[in-house]
């Protein structure tokens, strides 16, 4: 086909557009130059060791870790045991709970945030962990089911069926036979939401305590005065532990994989 | 005791139990509250109390000022959409009709946006765009300028960084599609006397409208309902509809005129969604993302 070569072209060039503008935040975060603007001066890691030494950047790095985690943690419990009745089970109003399951992405988040953050507020909790925790269960919750769904559709049923019928009871069925089986997509969707979660800004802004801050609204709050090289710095960061993690995962996955194949 | 029948067809709403609760308390009972919420009334001592008053809605339907900004929000995510699906699709064409490890490689890449945080994708523009941004100082190395000029915090920088935001939703999605084609039906359009033009019009196009359409709702609808962008890459007369949610909410403290506000956006948006789903099935969008 004549046009194979135009078409590749523009593919590069799209690629370069998506990547160019994170790759010179991660550049820059190197910046010797005091400005942390072009031209670069050298090369340095002043900028990640100032970094270090900034108190309200490590509380922010505290604040997300724990909230990522705690949201990863409710998030893929909740949605794992959803994705089994969904892939398991045959029932009455099956397509309607797959579309509510998956509501809180067709809602605007902004319109998330206000509902639930004017809702508790009547319920007397005021802005708080509790409702940052809260918020971001409701929005990782239907990127679980979708990830774990799809990975469980894999998953035999045949071995928990053996074991119930040779005197194993639910319980002892579900952790001894169905959770290590399921456990690549148990593990996909927690770092799904632990990414997401990560990430937020959007709902973040609305729930989060004054003086509290998140990594992505430190950023946020930094770029009221104008761009430093420690946003760049900062930036980096986040981008190598967010896109690093998924991955890592991924390579294990792949790994391990492999070596149950031999 | 219940028969494994019985236990059997109550098991998938034990499962599911925790995550229904969680979606009604957390956002069905919070929309409904919202809804009884925007009649209430502010008082002057600055709390709200219950009541039933058209005064915020009538506030919010009958000034211009808040018409205007939804109708530029509108434009504004519309171009958007267009622009991700012009600029999308070759690039969904060329990973679909990739090759091996090539595919998988660029299928991998395209992930990656989705990982890197929002703020710091849209931030990355200052770097390339701002006064002592890469491209000023290229401009000023070659001596094109004398002086930076000012490129960021308008509408076209809003518009960029919101192409910039979304276009991996429209690639990925158009690319579940195309990759979902049945090729024997491009051979046979060839075979009978098609031209390459031809078979893609008649063809391959139509046959990937769901994938385009599901990349589209999702663009449009995150484009319409962000306040980051305009706040980090538009000028001061850039406000979207979702900045004016947040300065009612967080600068004003008005809750009643932002329970409104975004009401308004929630029937906007979930129009666009409903008409989507009427023609097409919610299914497609989850494809896209899972």
């Amino acid at each position: 086909m004549r046009g194979w070569p135009l078409i590749r072209a523009w593919t590069i060039l799209v690629y370069t557009f998506m990547f160019l503008p994170v790759a010179v935040v991660i550049l820059l975060a190197f910046n010797a130059n005091q400005f942390g603007a072009f031209p670069m001066t050298g090369f340095s890691f002043r900028w990640f060791v100032a970094l270090w030494e900034n108190d309200a950047i490590v509380r922010a790095f505290q604040t997300s870790l724990t909230l990522g985690l705690l949201t990863a943690i409710i998030s893929t419990t909740i949605g794992v045991l959803a994705s089994l009745a969904l892939v398991r089970y045959d029932f009455p109003g099956k397509n309607s709970i797959s579309t509510l399951l998956i509501a809180p992405i067709l809602v605007p988040e902004v319109v998330l945030a206000v509902s639930l953050l004017l809702f508790l507020q009547m319920l007397n909790v005021p802005k708080s962990f509790f409702l940052l925790l809260m918020g971001h269960v409701i929005f990782t919750l239907p990127f679980v089911v979708l990830v774990v769904q799809a990975r469980l559709v894999a998953v035999k049923k045949d071995y928990e069926e053996a074991a119930r019928s040779l005197g194993a009871s639910p319980i002892q069925a579900f952790f001894q036979i169905t959770l290590p089986l399921i456990m690549p997509a148990v593990m996909a969707g927690g770092l799904f939401a632990f990414t997401i979660s990560f990430d937020d800004i959007t709902g973040t802004l609305f729930w989060k305590p004054g003086g509290v801050e998140t990594v992505p609204t430190q950023i946020f709050a930094m770029l009221r005065n104008s761009i430093s090289p420690e946003i760049n710095a900062l930036g980096a960061v986040m981008i190598m532990l967010t896109t690093g993690l998924p991955l890592i995962g991924i390579a294990v996955a792949r790994w391990s994989a492999a070596r149950r194949a031999k | 005791m219940a028969t494994i029948e019985e236990s059997e067809k109550r098991a998938p709403w034990v499962l599911l139990s925790p995550a229904l609760v969680t979606i009604a308390l957390l956002l069905v009972v919070p929309v409904m509250f919202i809804v009884v919420y925007s009649f209430w009334l502010r008082t002057s001592v600055g709390g709200v109390e219950p009541a039933f008053s058209l005064a915020n809605w009538r506030e919010a339907l009958t000034d211009r000022f808040y018409l205007d900004i939804l109708i530029s929000t509108v434009r504004i995510a519309a171009i958007t959409t267009i622009v991700c699906a012009l600029v999308g699709y070759p690039v969904a064409y060329f990973v679909a009709r990739a090759k091996g490890v090539n595919r998988g490689f660029l299928l991998l890449l395209l992930m990656l946006p989705f990982w890197v945080s929002y703020i710091i994708r849209t931030m990355s523009w200052i770097n390339i765009l701002g006064v002592s941004g890469a491209v000023n100082s290229l401009l000023l190395s070659i001596g094109l300028i004398d002086e930076p000029v000012q490129m960021l915090y308008n509408e076209a920088t809003v518009i960029l960084g919101l192409v910039h935001f979304l276009l991996p939703f429209m690639i990925l999605n158009t690319y579940v599609s195309l990759d979902g084609i049945d090729r024997a039906l491009e051979d046979a359009a060839n075979s009978l006397g098609a031209n390459p033009m031809q078979t893609f019009w008649e063809v391959t196009l139509p046959l990937s409208v769901p994938g385009l359409a599901a990349g589209s709702v999702l663009c449009f609808v995150l484009g319409a309902g962000t306040y980051i962008t305009p706040i980090v890459l538009g000028g001061p007369t850039d406000a979207m509809f979702a900045n004016l949610v947040f300065e009612a909410i967080i600068t004003q403290l008005d809750w009643p005129l932002g329970a409104v506000l975004s009401l308004m956006l929630l029937v906007v948006l979930g129009a666009v969604v409903l008409v989507y789903n009427r023609f097409m099935g919610l299914g497609h969008i989850a494809k896209g993302i899972g």
